[in-house]
């Protein structure tokens, strides 16, 4: 088994008055992507936000590479190498595409090769590249905000949600995005509601349920296990195939 | 209003005892004055609580309502038009029109943000400052109006032969429970409207603004009726203030020095209580009386020194209410109301 | 994407007043008007970003204002001879001298100001307003305590002093030595925002401050950073409204500040662009209602405010989901 890059254990968070994780455990294992799934208002959103110091945790730790970062400030924690596509994808639609882009990038701005690279795996980002952002259609969103999080080189990427709302055809096109990185074994946490994608992508699982990790494993154990998925997520998951 | 801190019930009946038997206690006409500018600023500061502390906005614009009330009344009775009739007809105006402009400004600004109607009342406040000096055929200008009252109300006038406990039955003595009724019935009105549906949904905007639009409560009209409400009651202790002083002019009813005054008054005494709001009054118009003559005996025993006597000079009394101010919105937000309530 | 009529607004209403005068007074009062925007806009373009970046509404801006017309007038007094000289290098180092002293002084006081006053109260906005409204009386105070009341003169550099022909108009020198620092300011301030990483950073984070965050920067810095240099903006300013209008009152920020704050509802909160826009549209509007109907001139640019107001809820230019 890999090295383990990130590690919640006991994880809860307070968001105002509401509790809304109870104990979070789970790890994500360096070079593997890791699905995070649950129903909605599982608390995955939450968890996620949790790690990047977006809420700060009441209790339990979080440790990156060895160090704990639950009560770091979010910038301390992306600098750390951390690259997050929130649910609403983040993008700044007052902003050209390139300077999305930019906005992620070190102080010496774009390397070629990395340019390249992101350009290669979606393309469509290179006929916007100087347009404003706001003009983009959702999945062309969804690709410059997945774009933004690999234009430098990161030690994890977390993504909510990347498929919501999107076409089906967008759907493939990401997908195929994702298996180039899977296949570049970076390293993924990743939210989703959308099963085929999950089981296309996933190393290994963790589900949750009411602010708390209720299953574990190996994502080829839980795609063969259809008694285990229907406990699980419930009929909606496979419905949405 | 249900539990009250045993200290507060205890102040607040201070509070009232004294100004129902003011003029009893503290005989003098300067004693009487302070009293019924007391019941004023009541008035005045808990209509502003409506606004600040029942619905969160910040108005700028409260002073302007005042004046409306003020100078409704001041305008018929300095052109000779001296009567019950008239102060009536003049608060009414100054109510109704109070109202009218509030409910506007509420409509033009709160569908985008609650901030938009802070700088917005700023703005239509200082026009209204500009107004009141510049259009001096109405207003009197600079220089304001003066004007005689209507004969019951003069200190010649006689309602009784003898003194009621020593204490002449004049028209000064109608005046002041005149003056302390109304602001009773408003202060108990202004309960009554915060004990309300609708002062509960008011405190449920406030609280929540996007559950509250949820529940299918259009916050904009109960914000704008809320404003409008205050700004009537505020131009009615503009009314009853003219009468206290047989003077309006800029500098007595719109100046910042007043708005800073009502300011103080709600914060001090704790937004969102109403009750607050009338403890604070009565403490900051009481420290204007006695604090001020105070930093002045100060200034006169510092005078050798050098920097310090600058910093307190009774001028400078905005300096350190201004300090407090700031101290008090950072430390204790819910004022002396909020520090019983804690306990 | 961006909507073309808000910036159309400039030329329609420079172009409905034009049959309304002469083509001398046309031409000057444009000139006057646009002179009196670019201060507007010196003073408004920090409040507005502030606003956008931290959602921080500082009603004590005005105090800036005030602060650095009256380092001008300090900085100025004892240099009397270098601004009554008839030379432009004695003029020029007198006026730069005071420019820079009411920019550095209220940029410091900014930084005071902030670290004492609005750090405490981010994302609270009813404390926000009130806390700020607290600082400006206590700030006004203290520059009454130093300064006094009395009105102040001060001079302008006697090259700027007279006027030149232009089209038959006299413009008055000092108008257009204003409009051509507030380009220059305008300039830096565009360049700085679209060509350089640390602008790009501040638009971005005017419309997503937490996204901003997770890409690794320090907004919280950054934006003491927008503060001090808001504050120092409306300070250098505010010594040149004084200059323009040769005299300091402790009341010239509060005065200023119901003008800000309808250029700023004007032209949209938190857009730099739509600060510009707005702050000459209220100088033009205020200039030439003042020449065709004096009387109206005061409630002008409030009804200006509140046609637009009336056209676009949320300003010309708005900025961001909020």
């Amino acid at each position: 088994m890999a090295d383990l890059l990130l590690t919640l254990s006991g994880v809860h968070t307070h968001i105002g008055p509401y509790h809304i994780l109870h104990g979070v455990d789970f790890a994500v294992p360096d070079g593997e992507v890791t699905m995070l799934l649950g129903r909605n208002g599982a608390g995955k959103t939450t968890t996620l936000r949790s790690i990047m110091g977006l809420w700060t945790p009441t209790a339990g730790q979080i440790r990156f590479a060895g160090q704990d970062i639950a009560a770091m400030a979010t910038p301390e924690i992306a600098r750390l190498g951390i690259a997050y596509v929130p649910e609403t994808m983040g993008i700044f639609t007052q902003l050209t595409v390139r300077e999305n882009l930019l906005l992620a990038t070190g102080p010496a701005g774009f390397k070629p090769h990395k340019l390249a690279e992101v350009l290669a795996l979606f393309p469509v980002i290179e006929l916007k590249f100087n347009q404003q952002a706001g003009g983009l259609s959702g999945g062309q969103k969804q690709m410059l905000a997945i774009a933004r999080a690999i234009i430098e080189d990161r030690r994890l990427l977390v993504i909510d949600e990347p498929t919501k709302g999107l076409a089906p055809g967008v759907i493939v096109q990401l997908i195929e995005g994702f298996q180039r990185l899977k296949a570049a074994r970076t390293t993924i946490l990743l939210v989703e509601q959308n099963f085929e994608m999950a089981r296309a992508l996933g190393d290994s699982v963790a589900v949750m349920e009411d602010g708390c990790i209720v299953h574990r494993g190996a994502m080829a154990d839980l795609a063969a296990d259809t008694a285990l998925q229907e406990h699980l997520l419930g009929l909606s998951l496979g419905a949405l195939q | 209003m249900t539990r009250q801190h045993p200290v507060l019930r205890l102040l607040l009946l201070s509070l009232f005892l004294a100004l129902a038997f003011a003029p009893f206690l503290f005989p003098g006409t300067k004693s009487v004055a302070t009293a019924s500018r007391i019941c004023i600023f009541i008035v005045l500061a808990a209509s502003y609580d409506i606004m600040l502390g029942y619905t969160g906005i910040v108005s700028f614009a409260h002073t302007m309502f005042f004046a409306f009330g003020a100078y409704g009344v001041a305008i018929p009775l300095s052109r000779g038009w001296i009567g019950w009739d008239a102060i009536l007809v003049g608060t009414i105006v100054g109510a109704a029109l109070a109202a009218l402009v509030s409910a506007a400004i509420a409509l033009l600004s709160l569908r985008v943000q609650k901030i938009f109607f802070s700088m917005i009342t700023l703005a239509v406040a200082s026009l209204a400052q500009i107004l009141a000096t510049q259009l001096r055929d109405i207003t009197g200008g600079e220089d304001g109006l003066t004007f005689s009252l209507p004969a019951e109300l003069q200190p010649s006038f006689r309602f009784l032969a003898d003194p009621i406990f020593g204490v002449r039955a004049d028209g000064r003595l109608i005046g002041y429970y005149l003056t302390a009724l109304i602001a009773l019935a408003l202060f108990l009105l202004m309960q009554r409207l915060v004990a309300s549906p609708f002062g509960t949904v008011l405190q449920a905007i406030r609280e929540n603004e996007f559950r509250a639009e949820a529940l299918g409560y259009r916050t904009i009209v109960y914000r704008t009726i809320a404003s409008a409400i205050s700004a009537a009651i505020a131009a009615v202790a503009g009314g009853l203030m003219a009468l206290l002083l047989r003077y309006v002019g800029p500098s007595a009813t719109l100046s910042f020095d007043v708005m800073t005054d009502i300011l103080l008054m709600v914060v001090i005494g704790g937004m969102g209580s109403l009750t607050g709001p009338a403890l604070g009054a009565a403490l900051v118009v009481l420290a204007h009386y006695y604090l001020q003559p105070f930093m002045q005996m100060g200034f006169d025993s510092l005078a050798d020194v050098r920097i310090l006597p600058a910093l307190i000079h009774p001028d400078r009394w905005l300096l350190w209410v201004g300090t407090l101010f700031v101290l008090i919105v950072h430390f204790f937000p819910a004022g002396i109301v909020g520090a019983f309530r804690k306990h | 994407m961006k909507p073309v009529a808000p910036y159309l607004l400039l030329p329609v209403i420079m172009l409905l007043a034009f049959p309304l005068m002469s083509g001398p007074s046309w031409i000057a009062l444009t000139v006057a008007g646009l002179a009196m925007g670019m201060m507007l806009f010196l003073m408004a373009s920090g409040l507005a970003l502030v606003f956008g970046l931290m959602d921080v509404l500082n009603f004590a801006h005005g105090g800036f204002i005030t602060l650095g017309a009256y380092i001008a007038v300090s900085v100025l007094a004892p240099l009397t001879g270098w601004v009554n000289a008839g030379s432009w290098e004695l003029n020029l180092m007198a006026r730069a001298a005071a420019m820079l002293a009411a920019a550095i002084v209220s940029g410091a006081a900014g930084l005071a100001f902030e670290a004492i006053v609005i750090r405490r109260v981010y994302g609270a906005h009813l404390q926000q307003v009130l806390i700020t409204v607290g600082g400006l009386i206590v700030a006004d105070q203290l520059i009454v305590a130093i300064w006094g009341t009395q009105p102040l003169p001060l001079q302008k550099p006697a090259v700027l002093r007279g006027s030149f022909q232009l089209g038959g108009a006299a413009i008055e020198t000092y108008r257009m030595a204003a409009v051509v620092l507030g380009l220059l300011v305008y300039a830096g301030m565009h360049f700085i925002l679209n060509r350089t990483r640390i602008g790009l950073v501040v638009r971005a984070g005017v419309e997503n401050r937490e996204m901003v965050e997770a890409l690794g920067y320090r907004i919280t810095r950054l934006f003491v950073g927008v503060f001090v240099a808001g504050s120092a903006l409306a300070g250098l300013g505010g010594a040149m409204w004084a200059q323009y209008q040769e005299t300091v009152t402790p009341a010239i920020g509060a005065e200023m500040m119901i003008l800000v704050f309808i250029v700023v509802i004007i032209g949209g909160l938190g857009s730099i662009g739509g600060c510009f826009t707005g702050a000459l549209l209220v100088g033009l509007t205020a200039n030439y209602i003042g020449f065709l109907a004096p009387k109206l001139a005061l409630g002008s640019n409030i009804a200006l405010m509140v046609l637009i107001l009336l056209w676009r809820p949320r300003g010309l230019f708005p900025v961001g989901g909020r």
